[in-house]
């Protein structure tokens, strides 16, 4: 790109960064490959060098907090499928360029109506309408959280990032407070509808999470095929791109604008839906637990590829899974523990750097002039 | 195109993986919990060597409530010979179903017996409870486990108002010296009297709900047994801890007047809070909890009320170990060493050690009834009985469920109010003359 450019100035310096267009699959393997074992050495000298502990054997520790058992792992695709729901959720918004920060806010909204159909409808509604209208008002709620500043996005131009994020303060609060109304004379909630089980997910095949599992990959595929396939998932992209180009093509952008975004709150909704009836049966400001956040990290990396974002999202509850695991065998403080898994994660994002760009040292000019056509 | 196919191979791959898991995990949850039965009962007859104690906390050792739980159970395991890497520790539980998977994998490791710290736990708890029958389950400070019906479900509670009446013994020992001594009077401190010339004392507590309540008025009645004329305000943070919210609690209290403050809330806030206000010029002391607060507060601090869970904790191992059942509900104080009041502070007044020993005395041999109901009356009459419904409930819904139905039993006996005698979990909830309720939580 500019290298022909700079071959002119005289001094050339330590090391250039050129764009690295497409790196071959292989290439990624190896890089990523490369950035694990660097970390694990790395991890290794801090475990060993803070902790004195033997790092090999708080390896096979955090490999236990997930692998050690099916129940803790069938526990680890439980949390997999909600960070993975939410990171679904946000990526027809993020292709779009819209940067939706709410997620947690509505994920919760979702969560607080499924909690309250089921306390209120309950031990009046058969089941299956039961769960249908805790599905729908889910979708709805979430929606509508997603929807607001779509809207104002779309016809005033406002910064989404910032309103998305206020929107979760709303919605933990909204939370907070129908939380404080429900608990009554007890000091904390506890589990809704305990005395029937309504509106408790049923265990399937003698697994309580399989409906969550199942919802989720149904709906890694439904996306994958919208964003890719669909006359939509194009608009989406277009817009992403460009909002003038998409305008040029005719494309409605406020329409898409909104639209997405319905989408993507409504997944959140489904999301709190499945946390509150499959996963706690409860509702609390910790319901969505941050992973609203985390998921903007599993997007991003996966670049909107829902499959790829399993892979991301199997890895970051492995290693918080592992981190717990460490903390609780060997009696360590969180914050190591937080470190250890921080390390890792600073590889693999650092060595996406490297799949996206590559150096080149001083005196490799003449391959320089090659790449750089 | 083979890019993109390699990763749709490796993602159906993973989803296989998922689906045989789930398939897996059927049948293997069973075989989990076959082990975990056989390791029971192997270990109600091996040695402690090889007992394992689960602990599920809500906080960790940063916070004085899981502090005391994990060094009581700790001096309890090296009393019985456990060793302390047979203490599994799960730290930072939310009352959640983060508390039922905290449990479950705690008989996966083949614990014998699981306690968890946190009220809000119990739900989870008990879920985990029936599933594995020959493991016993501890729900501490809990109030529904006599309810259940299940054999290997317990709670478990100290007698704290006990060492919550001594403390206020000492508060009113403060109260009496700064009188006498001409310190605190109407014309020193005017907001600190009202209008009959009562003192205004002041309570940081967590929840509006029985165990807050009891707490508060064994304090008040301590207080009153020393300095008859005083009144107490209740103020409500609505968190177990919130640093924040109990220092800002304090200061409102000491602004309304409130010379003493008393707290149930887990934090150091409320002693900070009164040491800063003391060393600017206000007559204001503080009775903490859970831990000796002079490092906090070391002018304005008198005394805290603890507890000792390794009493519990001894007793329980000790029953657990030589496969002896544990009481459903448990309860004791200070004649079993199960409470007490940390080293008293040095702005106690003179004689208060005298006064404390006395009170534990009483307490101890029963001379002394903390709610003796001729010491405090409800809308100006004396209780002569109390009925106590024992029914755990839901009121998600507005109107409370019973969600283990209970009897209703009377808890008025030879002239007091016998606490934490129908269950562990306390059930005190009289409205007493002479302590208001904010209506408000502090903001």
């Amino acid at each position: 790109m500019s290298g022909a450019a700079e071959n002119t100035i005289k001094k050339e310096p330590l090391v250039r960064i050129v764009k690295r267009d497409g790196a071959t699959f292989p290439q990624k393997v190896a890089v990523r490959v490369v950035a694990i074992l660097l970390a694990l050495v790395v991890d290794a000298i801090f475990i060993f060098g803070v902790t004195g502990l033997n790092p090999l054997g708080v390896y096979s520790v955090m490999w236990g907090g997930t692998f050690s058992n099916p129940t803790r792992f069938s526990w680890a695709m439980r949390d997999l499928a909600t960070l993975l729901c939410i990171g679904i959720a946000l990526a027809p918004a993020f292709k779009m360029r819209f940067w939706n920060i709410g997620a947690e806010g509505q994920v919760l909204m979702g969560g607080l109506v499924t909690a309250l159909v089921m306390v209120y409808f309950g031990n009046s509604l058969p089941a299956p309408v039961l769960f249908a209208t805790m599905l729908v008002a889910s979708v709805a709620a979430g929606a509508l959280w997603g929807f607001i500043p779509a809207w104002f996005k779309a016809h005033w131009n406002t910064n989404e990032t910032l309103f998305t994020l206020m929107m979760n303060y709303v919605a933990t609060s909204i939370v907070a407070c129908m939380t404080n109304i429900m608990r009554g004379k007890a000091s904390s909630l506890g589990t809704l509808n305990k005395a029937t089980k309504a509106g408790w997910f049923p265990a399937i095949a003698g697994q309580r999470y399989t409906i969550n599992i199942i919802v989720v990959i149904v709906l890694t595929f439904a996306v994958y095929a919208y964003l890719k396939y669909s006359k939509h998932g194009y608009e989406i992209t277009v817009v992403g791109e460009s909002e003038n180009t998409a305008r040029y093509a005719g494309i409605n952008v406020r329409r898409v604008i909104i639209r997405t975004m319905l989408i993507s709150g409504a997944i959140c909704g489904i999301c709190g839906f499945l946390i509150v009836a499959g996963k706690d049966q409860t509702i609390s400001t910790t319901s969505a637990g941050g992973q609203g956040f985390t998921a903007i990290i599993v997007a991003w990396l996966a670049k909107f590829n829902t499959f790829y974002m399993a892979l991301i999202s199997f890895l970051l509850i492995f290693l918080s899974r592992g981190a717990s695991e460490i903390s609780s065998v060997y009696s360590l403080n969180e914050y190591a523990t937080d470190i250890v898994t921080g390390i890792i994660l600073f590889f693999i994002l650092g060595s996406e750097f490297f799949i996206n760009f590559r150096l080149i040292w001083r005196g490799k000019a003449p391959k320089l002039t090659k790449e750089g056509k | 195109m083979k890019k993109v196919l390699g990763i749709l191979l490796a993602a159906a791959m993973a989803f296989s993986m998922v689906g045989c898991g789930a398939t897996a995990t059927a049948s293997s949850a069973a075989s989990t919990a076959g082990t975990a039965e056989s390791g029971a009962t192997a270990d109600a007859t091996a040695d402690a060597a090889n007992f394992k104690v689960g602990l599920i906390s809500i906080g960790d050792e940063t916070e004085g409530y899981s502090q005391a739980h994990i060094d009581g159970i700790k001096t309890a395991a090296a009393t019985l010979g456990i060793p302390e890497g047979n203490i599994i520790m799960k730290k930072k539980v939310e009352e959640s179903s983060a508390a039922a998977d905290a449990a479950e994998d705690l008989v996966g490791q083949g614990c014998g017996i699981i306690f968890a710290n946190s009220y809000g736990h119990q739900t989870y708890l008990v879920e985990v409870a029936e599933k594995y029958p020959d493991t016993t389950f501890v729900s501490m400070t809990g109030d529904f486990a006599a309810l259940t019906g299940l054999d290997n479900f317990k709670n478990a509670f100290t007698n704290i108002y006990e060492s919550r009446y001594v403390s206020g013994v000492v508060a009113g020992m403060k109260l009496k010296a700064l009188t006498e001594d001409g310190t605190l009077t109407t014309a020193t401190q005017p907001d600190s009297f009202d209008a009959d010339g009562n003192i205004k004392i002041g309570y940081v507590g967590a929840y509006n709900y029985a165990e807050v309540v009891s707490g508060y008025t064994a304090f008040y009645l301590g207080v009153k047994s020393v300095m008859p004329n005083v009144v107490m305000e209740v103020m409500y943070t609505n968190s177990w801890f919130d640093i924040d919210k109990e220092g800002a609690a304090a200061e409102a209290l000491i602004a309304n007047g409130a010379v003493i403050i008393g707290q149930h809330a887990d934090s150091t806030g409320a002693p900070a809070a009164t040491e800063k206000l003391l060393n600017s010029g206000k007559i204001c002391y503080s009775v903490g909890y859970n831990i000796d607060m002079r490092e906090t507060a070391p002018n304005a601090a008198l005394t805290s009320a603890t507890n000792n869970w390794s009493a519990y904790y001894t007793e329980a191992l000790s029953a657990a170990l030589k496969g002896e059942a544990l009481p459903t509900d448990w309860a004791k104080g200070y004649a079993d060493d199960a409470v007490g009041i940390t080293e008293l502070g040095t702005a106690c007044a003179a004689g208060t050690a005298e006064a404390v020993a006395a009170a534990e005395a009483g307490i101890k041999d029963g001379s002394l009834k903390v709610f003796d109901t001729a010491t405090f009356t409800v809308d100006g009459a004396t209780v002569t009985t109390a009925p106590i419904d024992l029914t755990y409930n839901d009121f998600s819904s507005g109107a409370p469920v019973a969600v283990y139905p209970g009897e209703t039993k009377e808890a008025i006996v030879d002239g007091a109010f016998s606490e934490s005698t129908l269950r562990s979990a306390p059930y005190f909830a009289l409205r007493i003359d002479g302590i208001t309720e904010d209506a408000e939580p502090v903001a």
